[in-house]
């Protein structure tokens, strides 16, 4: 990087893409060109910047000056005015909402201030299909350290003081599961990293992969050399196209530097990663079931003991992580497992990467530590609710998790506090609800997915699960009794209980946090068949206001179903037992004359 | 071997370490129930997918509910059954398992012998408080097994003995969640898949998903057709499995009462298959030995091993999966279809009914003899030489239907002259059974001498694969046996390879032998059944006068009025067939 | 089920890809995912050749492709259309985005228009949370997608199938 003087960082991540980022790329590059300014200005395409809300982003090094929603048109006044003339292109830059003022660093950012970056520590700053940038940043240094100077035990013994748990839901403790591992006799073992990223909402693995692939190929040969294993491989989802693509180019120039191969960096230690791809199945985050995916079966999970570290992939030694823990691995073994436990709780350390969505104003990508609370993270980070509503509840462990209310708002988020919650940390979805969210309805999403999701091997999950869902819609379409809501609770704690693997023994939590917190929003559906939060499309009614409605037959010829009858001039009606509820009446009328009841 | 030692239901015990809590409270006399837990001990053949979850227990200081049947014990283990919240958990399974089942047990095939229904008697279940949308699918009648899936529960026994056991690979689980069921590829029926009717799948269904077609009904109408001769064969390994039907102890030999019920049902003439077993012998044994002949003398286009050829499913096997091969085994026809054959042929004759008079019912413990005798090339202008073939549990429920008091019948004899056999057509009935039967008949013809001893027990046991070398005077045969298919998958593999050993090799599609057939008694896992019908076969040959077939007086006589000689051109006509490609 | 004959190309085609992965059984998603990608989708007849060259039975074959959701025995559409039904979509109204597309081209999850042009399918998270909701059609990401643009995007596809001859 030492030639330039000015870097143009382009978000690269999938929604800014989505948003034409590779166009204003082009025509920020082109710019330059023109300019003859490419020998000092490089633009490059970045990992995910995390912002997401306010994509594309484009950031300039070194002031760093945020611009957010740029659009390929927009390139031509940055270059000019920005990089030409110095002066910052006042309109793109960030607003804070609360100051009404314009942010022209982003360190000065509500929405960066508080976050603390290790895992995505490269995420937005390094080209990720560069190596050398990569290396720039201390790249490979940790697994020249390890090979050089430690000894696997010593690594392991680091990892375990380091306090590091696994960041793909269940929280086990890194480093002991790779000294399970280690200590596990075998000819052969095998390094996998789960990349199935599946949790709906959550895309952090995506992010770091496609950011800042050599992370996770660095952690992957660390672990290697740590539990005797030559090989590797990433289970990815198919669905995740710019993720594998960068993957395999790290693979290739990793490879080309001799940082994958045989005899690594010198020492007599080797290591290669191959790439398995996911086909669409949930479940397949679950580690057996992963293990046979990649062995080309069903994925179906078995009961565990053996667990992987005993018998794995193809019946050898195992050790599986998530992408998050794996990018986590190098800055322990950089700065001290000291350094990375001072961050964090008691029993949960180092940070955590969380995608916010939902109803929040600054929906992204953000890397927090551990111990912070949901209101700095919803109110300072997030921006607050949007469209000024009130906050409900925030989801945390997608479809195995729960409901947090405000009742949390303050409590510190770590693996067990948000258990003791009624919820969990998941791979790290956090979504937004304010208060025209259902939360029956949410809890019928939610188990709808796992109905979808269900390898049906158990009976609990395939036939129990079924049976709460059908539970649910009798409810949210106003037909539930009493005696249903008992019988939920009751079926979720069996399932609870029988279930196979952890996708059945937690796909009732989603229920049980939200009758232990919205208990009256499920009385109101049963005893009184309404939805307070008017979301439940049975027990609403589109009606018309006599004395708003002026005839003008709008709705009436838009009605797809025939079920508004009235003459030209007078007041219409909406027939109920014909009309399906669609809204579209509701959307034509320019009267403001149809309202929900 | 480390012990454990552990507590269940407060009793205190030592098991070693690697036993299961569901095997450990056994040895307590605790009996947890299980639904899709299948071990055949001693045969290598399980089924543990841990997936039905009726077996959960409590154990002291974990989560949740341990499986019983895959959860490995632990020092100091401290494991409630019965517990408030194992019971509550167990019984809320059970219902929801119901809950997604026909409740037509009063008019279903299985009622009375299925472990469903078993277990929700047993459980106290009077209520199925989640109810819901059941999965439906569609009936697929083959023809010999009847698939309903509406009642499959996915336990996968069907598809470990499909694929582990069978190697036939008709059956996987297919689909996902609650739409998941066990099905051949493409939901399509079984007769459009390399199916082999072995009826393992059958044999081991805990609930009514898998049942035998049944055709109890279409021998009913032919006994009470007037125009009609009805004459009946029964199997050897009937004879040792029928009585467990009404209540007698595994391993009774109920011969002469399935004869006498088979009378009182109305048959006109009760022979037995065992005569057409000793007519196998005589013509598979001469074909080995001409084959072993040439071979011996340097004859470079005889193909060896030979392979025995009376089971059907094992032909229906090799006809898909190794069609290459389809020269190799015996041209014999089944002792079914042998007898079929003389029956409406030599038998017509004699007693002057014409062939579409005669109906020859067969009992069989098999499910692809039904199959078999379907085949096109064992009929004559589409009359089949076997009209029917009843499974053991069908004539059981023939027997049921006509108000016999099975255990108080009391001992009759087989019709002459296809009713007399020898001990060697006994042991078909047996794995290991078919080779011996050869052997003593082809050791006295070859060699010309009386044979010093007659029981090979070299040749007999459970063992999936077994060898024997017998010194034919001199000269050393080589034997094989498997029995299973995918034992014989592993012969045949190296058949192929060149580089199997053996000059003869019995097969037997099911594990066992006939006495495990599909078309058995329901052993429900339990395979000291199994061993006991062995047992049974073995003591009703040492008790026979003649045991080697080539002594049978009424085959020397049929040989001397009809067939000439073994191999002969009628014979060929009649007693042996032919393969087809099916792949 | 209708039998369709496959051309000598597309078994050469399958062939190649599984003497790829030397014939592996155990490769069998990768097999699938490849034949997919080239032939579109996988019918019975193309699971068929794959049994035999992995050397493994079809049912097999057949319970992984049904556990998948990736893979897909029918083809697809000209332009198969993937609504977002992730959590952060839905709460934004992904919901009532699938609905008008269901209703506006009077076909269900899974099912393809009459024509051929389109196939509707939904899929869970594809990590652009922040544009929610988010429909694809082909390649190509919308996002913060409302009822009322369905008819647009769609009318983007069929004017861009116009028949030269009818129009």
């Amino acid at each position: 990087m030492a030639e330039f003087n000015t870097h143009i960082l382009v978000c690269g991540g999938t929604g800014c893409k989505a948003s034409q980022a590779d166009l204003l790329k082009t025509n920020l590059t082109k710019r330059i060109i023109d300019h003859g300014l490419h020998e000092q200005v490089q633009v490059l395409q970045t990992g995910c910047f995390g912002f997401c809300e306010k994509g594309p982003i484009v950031k300039i090094q070194p002031d760093n000056t945020f611009y957010v929603s740029v659009e390929p048109e927009d390139a031509n006044e940055i270059v000019d005015e920005h990089i030409l003339k110095g002066r910052k292109v006042e309109r793109l830059l960030y607003k804070d909402p609360k100051t009404e003022e314009k942010v022209g660093d982003s360190k000065h950012m509500d929405f960066y201030k508080k976050q603390v970056r290790i895992a995505l520590r490269n995420c937005g700053f390094i080209n990720p299909e560069n190596i050398e940038e990569y290396i720039g940043n201390d790249g490979y240094a940790a697994l020249g350290k390890c090979l050089e100077s430690y000894s696997p035990k010593e690594v392991i013994d680091l990892i375990k003081k380091s306090g590091l748990r696994g960041r793909g839901g269940g929280g086990f403790p890194t480093g002991l599961k790779w000294e399970i591992t280690h200590n596990v006799a075998g000819d052969e073992k095998f390094v996998v990293c789960n990349a199935d990223e599946g949790d709906p909402g959550a895309f952090m693995d995506r992010s770091i992969l496609e950011g800042d692939p050599h992370s996770v190929i660095e952690a992957m040969a660390i672990c290697g050399y740590c539990i005797g294993a030559s090989k590797g491989l990433v289970y990815i989802r198919a669905e995740y196209p710019l993720a594998i693509q960068r993957l395999k180019i790290a693979l290739e120039q990793a490879k080309e530097y001799g940082l994958l191969g045989p005899e690594i960096l010198g020492s007599a230690f080797n290591f290669e990663i191959e790439i398995r791809y996911g086909a669409g199945a949930f479940v397949c985050g679950e580690e057996t079931a992963l293990i046979h995916s990649m062995e080309g079966k069903r994925g179906e999970p078995t009961f565990k003991p053996p667990f992987p570290s005993e018998s794995g992939y193809m019946g050898k030694p195992t050790n599986v992580n998530n992408v998050e823990t794996f990018a986590n691995i190098p800055p322990i073994i950089n700065k001290g497992a000291d350094w990375f436990a001072s961050i964090g709780t008691e029993k949960s350390k180092g940070t955590k990467v969380f995608a916010l969505a939902g109803k929040i104003n600054n929906v992204g990508l953000i890397e927090v530590p551990m111990g912070i609370t949901l209101r700095e993270v919803i109110y300072d980070i997030g921006g607050g609710i949007k469209d000024g509503k009130e906050f409900k509840a925030v989801q945390t462990g997608g479809p195995s998790g729960g409901c947090l209310t405000i009742d949390f708002l303050d409590t510190p988020i770590d693996y067990d506090n948000l258990i003791a919650a009624g919820s969990m940390m998941g791979s790290g979805g956090m979504i937004v609800m304010d208060e025209d969210d259902c939360m029956v309805s949410i809890a019928k999403f939610y188990l709808e997915f796992t109905l979808d999701e269900s390898c049906g091997k158990c009976t609990p999950c395939r036939i129990g699960n079924k049976r709460l869902h059908e539970i649910l819609v009798k409810i949210t379409e106003g037909k539930g009794t009493s005696e249903d809501i008992d019988k939920l609770r009751m079926l979720s704690h069996v399932i609870k209980d029988t279930s196979l693997c952890g996708l059945g023994q937690t796909s009732p939590n989603p229920i049980l946090s939200t009758l232990d917190n919205f208990l009256h929003e499920y009385e109101a559906h049963v005893e009184h068949q309404s939805c307070p939060a008017g979301q439940c499309k049975a027990l609403m009614q589109y009606v018309i206001e006599d004395e708003k409605c002026t005839g003008c037959t709008l709705c009436f010829r838009n009605c797809p179903v025939g079920a508004i009858s009235g003459e030209k001039r007078s007041p219409h009606y909406i027939d109920q037992k014909l009309c399906i509820k669609c809204g579209v009446c509701f959307e034509k009328c320019k009267f403001d004359a149809i309202k929900i009841a | 071997m480390k012990k454990i030692k552990l507590n269940i239901d407060n009793k205190t015990l030592e098991v070693p370490k690697g036993t299961t809590i569901l095997d450990a409270a056994s040895v307590v006399g605790i009996d947890i129930p299980t639904l899709c837990h299948m071990k055949l001990h001693d045969m290598n053949i399980e089924n543990k997918p841990g997936g039905c979850r009726v077996c959960v227990v409590e154990v002291k200081g974990r989560r949740n509910l341990a499986p019983a049947c895959c959860t490995e014990v632990a020092e100091g283990m401290e494991i409630s059954t019965h517990s408030m919240r194992a019971v509550n958990a167990r019984r809320t399974v059970l219902e929801l398992i119901l809950s997604d089942h026909p409740s037509d047990c009063l008019v279903c095939a299985k009622s009375g012998k299925c472990d469903l229904q078993e277990m929700a008697q047993n459980m106290g279940i009077r209520e199925i408080h989640y109810q819901g949308a059941q999965s439906h699918y569609r009936e697929d009648t083959s023809p010999a097994i009847i698939r309903e899936l509406d009642k499959c529960i996915l336990c996968r026994r069907c598809e470990t003995m499909c694929n582990k056991v069978q190697s036939v690979g008709v059956l996987s689980t297919i689909n996902r969640g609650f739409e998941a069921v066990v099905s051949p590829a493409f939901e399509m029926n079984l007769d459009h898949s390399v199916c082999t009717y072995c009826g393992q799948c059958v044999a081991v269904c805990p609930t009514g998903a898998l049942t035998e077609v049944d055709e109890t009904g279409a021998v009913i109408r032919a006994l009470s057709d007037p125009s009609k001769t009805v004459i009946v064969q029964t199997a050897p390994a009937v004879r040792a499995a029928l009585g467990e039907e009404f209540e007698m102890e595994a391993g009774t030999l109920v011969t002469g009462k399935m004869v006498s019920a088979l009378r009182r049902l109305g048959f006109d003439y009760v022979f037995d298959t065992d005569f057409a077993a000793d007519l196998t012998i005589m013509e598979e044994g001469t074909e080995l030995l001409n084959r072993l002949g040439k071979y011996l003398g340097g004859d470079k286009n005889v193909k060896m091993p030979i392979l025995t050829s009376c089971c059907p499913a094992w032909v229906k096997f090799f006809e898909h999966q190794f069609p290459e091969l389809k020269d190799i085994p015996s041209t014999a026809r089944s002792p079914q279809q042998m007898f079929g054959a003389i029956a409406k042929t030599y038998f017509a004759d004699k007693i002057e009914v014409k062939r579409e008079n005669l109906v020859v019912v067969s009992i069989m413990p098999c499910v692809a003899k039904k199959y078999e005798s379907s085949r096109d090339e064992f009929a004559v202008n589409g009359n089949p030489d076997v009209d029917y073939a009843l499974t053991t549990r069908e004539l059981a429920s023939l027997i049921n239907i006509s108000n016999i008091d099975f255990k108080s019948l009391p001992e009759e004899d087989f019709d002459q002259p296809l009713g007399e056999s020898t001990g060697a057509a006994v042991i078909f009935g047996t794995t290991g059974g078919v080779i011996e039967a050869a052997v003593r008949t082809a050791y006295e013809i070859q060699t010309g001498k009386s044979l010093p001893r007659l029981d090979f027990e070299e040749l007999r046991g459970m063992e999936g694969l077994r060898k024997a070398t017998i010194d034919f005077d001199g000269t050393p045969i080589n034997i094989g046996i498997a029995h299973g298919l995918g034992n014989a998958r592993q012969l045949l593999e190296q058949i192929k390879a060149g580089e199997s050993e053996f000059h003869a090799i019995e097969i037997m599609s099911c594990p066992g032998g006939c006495i495990g057939g599909g078309g058995q008694p329901y052993h429900h896992g339990d395979v000291e059944i199994l061993k006991k019908r062995q047992k049974a076969i073995y003591s009703e040959d040492k008790n026979k006068t003649l045991r080697k077939s080539h002594e049978n007086p009424h085959i020397q006589k049929l040989y001397e009025e009809f067939l000439g000689a073994p191999m002969s051109e009628k014979a060929h006509h009649l007693l042996h067939t032919k393969y087809f490609d099916r792949s | 089920m209708t039998k369709i004959k496959l051309a000598d190309k597309a078994v050469e085609l399958i062939k190649g890809i599984c003497a790829q992965f030397n014939n592996q059984e155990s490769e069998l998603i990768n097999v699938l995912h490849q034949v997919q990608h080239k032939l579109g989708y996988l019918p019975a007849e193309v699971q068929e050749v794959i049994a035999k060259e992995l050397n493994m039975s079809v049912a097999k074959v057949y319970g992984v492709v049904t556990f998948y959701s990736f893979f897909t025995m029918l083809p697809q559409g000209q332009h198969p259309i993937s609504i977002c039904m992730g959590t952060a979509c839905y709460v934004r109204g992904a919901e009532k985005v699938l609905h008008e597309f269901k209703r506006q081209l009077g076909i269900e999850v899974g099912q393809t228009s009459v024509d051929g042009r389109f196939s509707l399918s939904c899929l869970r998270c594809v990590g652009a949370c922040g544009l929610a909701p988010v429909v694809l059609v082909g390649e190509k990401v919308y996002g913060r997608v409302s009822p009322q643009q369905v008819a647009k995007i769609i009318a983007e596809y069929q004017e861009a199938c116009v028949n030269p001859q009818t129009a």
